[in-house]
């Protein structure tokens, strides 16, 4: 059951990297499926194996990690922004040959 | 060991080089010049006490009259297996002292007198004056390496040095371009021949298992015996061994038919032609052979070839010199056929078929060929240098130009009559002692070879004087420079003063006692029929020549006239470059080079071109797969997820 | 999930997953889309609540939502002038991305109600991990222990601090 949201948020999540040309836009995307992905983990471990803790160990690692992902993007969006003064995708074409 | 400073005169010349070489660009003329010469000197002083050690002292090098090899320094270099060691020492023994004594000679006389000479070229400042005295050392370094080997691939490796000294000596005024073909061509030949000196040294040390010469010639018997059996196209391995080495000899030698670079050579400036094409390098193939002989008189196959080529080509280039104009490329071909001479003496040393016990008579051609080496070093530099002051006096090679310089040059023209003398063989300068041993070395041999020698020996008195007396009278010299042609400064002449004094007295050295093959002393007694026969063939030539051109007459024209082709055969050097231009061009390149240049460029050429345009074309093809855009990527990604989820997900199912 | 409180709490939180993650994707204004982000956080933590992990669902509020939300929205912000629509989407480009994600989802929640008992499945009442208990597993060595995890990532964490101070500053 707990499940179920977590399928959808993916689906959402992978439609808007798809779809969003925003490259923040694209970044919330990407929280979106991380997020499912460690609802998934959390709700495995509680009901199949409610003894031990990896599920739960993980995901507090992967919220760490996805902190420090976003950090990281968020300053090199900001960077891209300085340069070309845009955030669209399609219009960083500047490192193509 | 009383003897150990012999390194010095090695390093000594290496030094100056690595200083001269790097240093001298930031000195000047003078001084390079100064501190050549000086080392030089120096290295000279030493070679002499080493020698005159050697030969008159007393202590171990002579034991029961028997002088012995003494291998003073030896250090391995290369290990390939416990036999075959290749080392580096120094080896002193009656022919290396006697080669240390004509290289230092010579080459002493030669950075001396350079100095003079180098000073101008053609009116003009010498450019590379210090590169000039830095390659002087390198050259006389890896030629004094060469004669104190102790091992035959130590020989090689500075058999290999001497031919690129001599090539960047040849290719001095590299802005000339016959200088540049001249070195080129030096360079390619000697190579060529040098090929065949390794694989006669691979053959060799394969089947003796050692490079050493003094294991080799303790006991050569031994050596040969090792390769008992084993042959290839009907000869014995060492036969073909001892051959190829030869043909490594004979390229630096300049043996008919790899003697086409000697003539060549002489683009170089004319004091290195003294030093490289007359004294010393040229004879390191007579060095060589005079080296390896205890092996040589055991192969009699190898002995013929080499006595052959030695009888051929002393006759074909006497002839030759007889015709040519320019006064360097006589001497070069003169030069040809005393070298020719002395492969010739070594050759008939086993006249009798003698195996391994000493012969009375046996080494007296090895005798008389280092001893020509000798004498032929002193009175062939003194020639070139001779050449050289009338060379910077005209300024042209061509003997048209110099005519009557007797008048105008008369040291010169005394040293050069003195050259000539000896060359042709007339009591009691030099060359007469040393040729007569020769030629008694070949009667012994056979009739047939002594009077074939003998006449050489008239030609060769015939050219010389035909050149003497072209330079020196034939008619009034027409001064159409400034200034007319005189002596040189005393940098140029001292050099020929004291080069004529060794020419007029070295014939009294006694050689018998001092060179001979095994070490003991060898009785040598004139035969005086074969002497006045030669002096009488010589004075028969020098007649001739005198009658020739000594005043100027129609006499000369008309015997020209009268054999044309065989005068411009003659001029052209029978047409061997012409041969060798044909084979070369027309044989080699055609049907060799020609065939593998197009197998190269469109075979192998052809399929990395394939290679390469494929993946071009296909990256061509594919470039639109990536696009950079991350968001498709990730769409192509996740379809091809879902497709494998789907399938496994079916598979499993169903 | 015994108590009706439970399960109607469950349903909340589920549907507002499920509404505010398809509108944080669909939204025009991309600050919006940010906010709505931020509830999807929070619903998410309530889950976790659910669950019995309470530091887990902490530290989903204080991070995500606390944290990396506010991140966004100054990054927003700093790019984006206020007002701003986000441009209109080419339509060829939606229906590709709504087919994968369909498709994806659907394939995905075959699989998972393939396996009803699953769907089934109640929680079973165990002993919730404590704080302490929960920080000597993050510090300890032993079979159980996260300490070389943890230190990976305080490493990969100063790492990161040091690379976007050096991205993001000006030159």
């Amino acid at each position: 059951m707990y499940l179920v949201p977590s399928l959808v948020m993916f689906g959402c999540g992978v439609f808007g990297f798809i779809t969003r040309k925003n490259m923040i836009a694209m970044l919330i995307s990407l929280e979106l499926m991380l997020n499912s992905v460690d609802i998934n983990f959390v709700v495995f471990n509680r009901f199949l194996y409610p003894e031990q803790h990896e599920g739960m160990f993980f995901t507090l690692f992967a919220i760490a990690i996805a902190a420090a992902e976003t950090a990281v993007a968020i300053a090199l969006i900001i960077n891209v922004y300085r340069v070309v003064k845009n955030v669209d995708i399609n219009q960083l074409t500047k490192l193509k040959f | 060991m009383p003897l150990s400073y012999t390194i010095l005169v090695i390093a000594i010349p290496l030094l100056m080089f690595l200083f001269l070489g790097l240093a001298g660009v930031k000195m000047g003329k003078k001084l390079t010049g100064v501190i050549g010469v000086c080392a030089m000197g120096v290295t000279t002083v030493i070679a002499y006490a080493v020698a005159l050690t050697y030969f008159f002292g007393t202590g171990e090098q002579v034991v029961d009259g028997v002088r012995q090899q003494l291998v003073l320094n030896d250090w391995t270099w290369l290990k390939f297996s416990d036999h075959l060691v290749v080392k580096l020492g120094v080896l002193l023994d009656p022919i290396s002292a006697m080669m240390l004594i004509v290289i230092t000679t010579v080459s002493f006389m030669v950075h001396l007198y350079s100095l003079g000479y180098m000073s101008d070229h053609h009116g003009k400042p010498e450019k590379g004056f210090q590169r000039y005295y830095a390659f002087l050392a390198l050259f006389t370094f890896s030629m004094l390496g060469l004669v104190v080997s102790t091992n035959i691939f130590q020989m090689f490796i500075f058999f290999e040095m001497v031919g690129v000294s001599s090539y960047l000596l040849i290719g001095f005024y590299y802005t000339s371009p016959a200088a540049v073909h001249a070195s080129k061509k030096a360079f390619i030949v000697t190579r060529l021949a040098d090929l065949f000196f390794l694989i006669g040294i691979m053959v060799l040390s394969f089947y003796t298992s050692t490079f050493d010469f003094t294991d080799l010639m303790k006991n050569p018997a031994n050596a040969l015996a090792s390769a008992q059996g084993a042959t290839f196209m009907g000869c014995s391995v060492m036969a073909w061994a001892l051959t190829c080495i030869f043909i490594g000899g004979a390229g630096k030698s300049a043996m008919y038919p790899l003697h086409i670079w000697l003539p060549d050579a002489m683009e170089g400036p004319t004091p290195v032609s003294a030093l490289i094409h007359a004294a010393t390098m040229v004879v390191a193939g007579v060095y060589l052979i005079a080296r390896m002989f205890p092996l040589y008189v055991l192969e009699q196959g190898a002995m013929d070839i080499i006595c052959v080529v030695g009888a051929f080509t002393a006759f074909y280039a006497a002839a030759i010199a007889c015709v040519q104009s320019d006064i360097k490329r006589a001497l070069a071909f003169s030069t040809i056929s005393q070298i020719a001479f002395m492969m010739t003496s070594l050759a008939v040393s086993n006249a009798d078929g003698a195996l391994i016990e000493i012969h009375e008579g046996y080494g007296l051609g090895y005798m008389a060929s280092m001893f020509h080496l000798f004498t032929h070093a002193m009175f062939k530099a003194l020639l070139f240098l001779c050449a050289g002051a009338i060379i910077h006096a005209v300024h042209s090679n061509e003997n048209s130009d110099m005519h009557g310089l007797h008048k105008f040059m008369p040291i010169t023209s005394i040293a050069f009559l003195i050259g000539c003398l000896a060359i042709a063989g007339i009591p009691p300068f030099a060359g007469f002692w040393s040729k007569d041993e020769i030629l008694v070395a070949c009667y012994a041999k056979g009739l047939g070879w002594g009077l074939w020698m003998s006449m050489v020996a008239g030609l060769t008195a015939f050219y010389m004087f035909r050149i003497y007396f072209l330079i020196f009278f034939w008619k009034k010299h027409e001064v159409h420079t400034e200034h007319a042609p005189a002596d040189q400064p005393w940098t140029m002449t001292l050099p020929l003063i004291i080069l004529a004094a060794i020419s007029i007295v070295a014939g009294f050295v006694p050689a018998g006692n001092l060179v001979t093959w095994d070490g003991a002393a060898l009785t040598t007694h004139m035969d005086w029929s074969v002497a006045g026969a030669s002096v009488l063939i010589a004075l028969v030539g020098i007649a001739l020549a005198f009658r020739l051109y000594y005043k100027e007459n129609e006499l000369p024209e008309k015997m020209k006239n009268a054999l044309p082709n065989l005068w411009e055969a003659a001029y052209r050097r029978f047409y061997m470059d012409e041969l060798y231009q044909f084979i070369t061009h027309k044989v080699i390149f055609q049907n060799i080079s020609k065939p593998i240049a197009w197998f190269d460029r469109t075979v192998i050429d052809g399929t990395m071109n394939l290679l390469g345009d494929i993946t071009n074309s296909a990256s061509y093809a594919i470039r639109r797969l990536q696009s950079g855009s991350i968001q498709w990527y990730v769409f192509v990604y996740l379809v091809g997820v879902l497709l494998i989820a789907g399938v496994t997900m079916v598979c499993v199912l169903i | 999930m015994e108590s009706l409180g439970n399960i109607i709490l469950y349903f909340v939180a589920a549907l507002s997953i499920i509404v505010f993650s398809v509108m944080t994707v669909t939204t025009k204004k991309i600050l919006r889309s940010a906010t709505y982000l931020m509830f999807v956080l929070l619903a998410t933590a309530v889950i976790y609540f659910q669950m019995d992990y309470e530091f887990l669902g902490a530290v989903q509020i204080a991070v995500y939502a606390g944290g990396i939300v506010v991140l966004f929205v100054f990054a927003i912000m700093l790019t984006h002038k206020p007002g701003n629509d986000v441009a209109p989407l080419t339509l060829h480009k939606k229906w590709l991305g709504l087919a994968a994600a369909l498709l994806g989802v659907v394939l995905c929640g075959y699989a998972l109600f393939s396996y009803t008992k699953f769907c089934g499945a109640t929680i079973t009442s165990v002993s919730a991990l404590d704080m302490n208990q929960l920080g000597h597993m993050l510090l300890s060595t032993d079979k159980l222990g996260y300490l070389l995890p943890f230190e990976a990532i305080s490493v990969l964490l100063l790492a990161c601090i040091i690379g976007g101070v050096v991205i993001a500053r000006k030159r």
